[in-house]
């Protein structure tokens, strides 16, 4: 049952991943493709969650943690570029 | 043994769960028509995606190591946290860049002040600078 729910999100996450990708490449504006960016790091946390389950470890949560946390503050020093034209004034 | 085939009933709801939001959350970016649409989508359902998926992956740990681990409430904490920072921050971005909107969208999307855009930096109005 476990094994099925995995295949079942794993595929479903990776849909995700190239739907995010296409938004990346296409997206008509900056802003469309940060949210791009900031959907597909969410989204490589959650593969990392599924590659934990598989391998039956928990070695990489600390990856997990480490792209939440660089992710975050990447996406604001973006935003903060876009809005002001500079980062650190 | 009734109680392993549940909880294992449960986790795999709760994969199944994560997986179904994240990937609607992706689709409504990918198919929505403007930007302030487009940031619903993940902002929302992807957030709670992730939060099923990483409460599945606690539940899991706890079963079959004994004891619970703080490890994954702590990234689903820090994303629950930063994902409506980083939403005011994009639509604030997307209001500054005065992209172009459907008419479906509604509200007037040129309200910043300019000292949130750098323009020109005010004294606060509290203060009376002169």
């Amino acid at each position: 049952m476990l094994d099925t729910a995995l295949w079942i999100s794993l595929t479903l996450v990776l849909a995700a991943l190239a739907l995010n990708v296409y938004r990346l490449t296409v997206g008509p504006d900056m802003p469309d493709r940060l949210l791009a960016l900031d959907t597909m790091y969410v989204n490589s946390i959650a593969l990392i969650v599924l590659l934990g389950l598989w391998l039956n470890t928990k070695t990489y949560f600390e990856a997990a943690l480490l792209i939440a946390m660089l992710g975050f503050i990447s996406t604001v020093a973006v935003c903060k570029y876009l809005l002001r034209g500079d980062i650190i004034e | 043994m009734t109680v392993f085939v549940l909880l294992e009933g449960v986790i795999s709801l709760l994969l199944i769960a994560g997986g179904a939001f994240i990937f609607i959350g992706s689709l409504g970016m990918a198919h929505l028509r403007d930007f302030y649409m487009r940031l619903h989508g993940p902002t929302k359902a992807t957030t709670l995606g992730i939060g099923c998926m990483l409460i599945a992956s606690m539940l899991y740990f706890w079963v079959t190591e004994g004891k619970p681990d703080i490890q994954e409430m702590l990234i689903t904490l820090f994303l629950f946290i930063t994902a409506p920072v980083t939403a005011h921050l994009l639509a604030k971005t997307g209001l500054h860049q005065k992209l172009r909107h459907a008419d479906k969208t509604r509200g007037k999307p040129l309200e910043l002040r300019p000292e949130e855009v750098g323009e020109k930096p005010v004294p606060h109005p509290d203060r009376g600078h002169g």
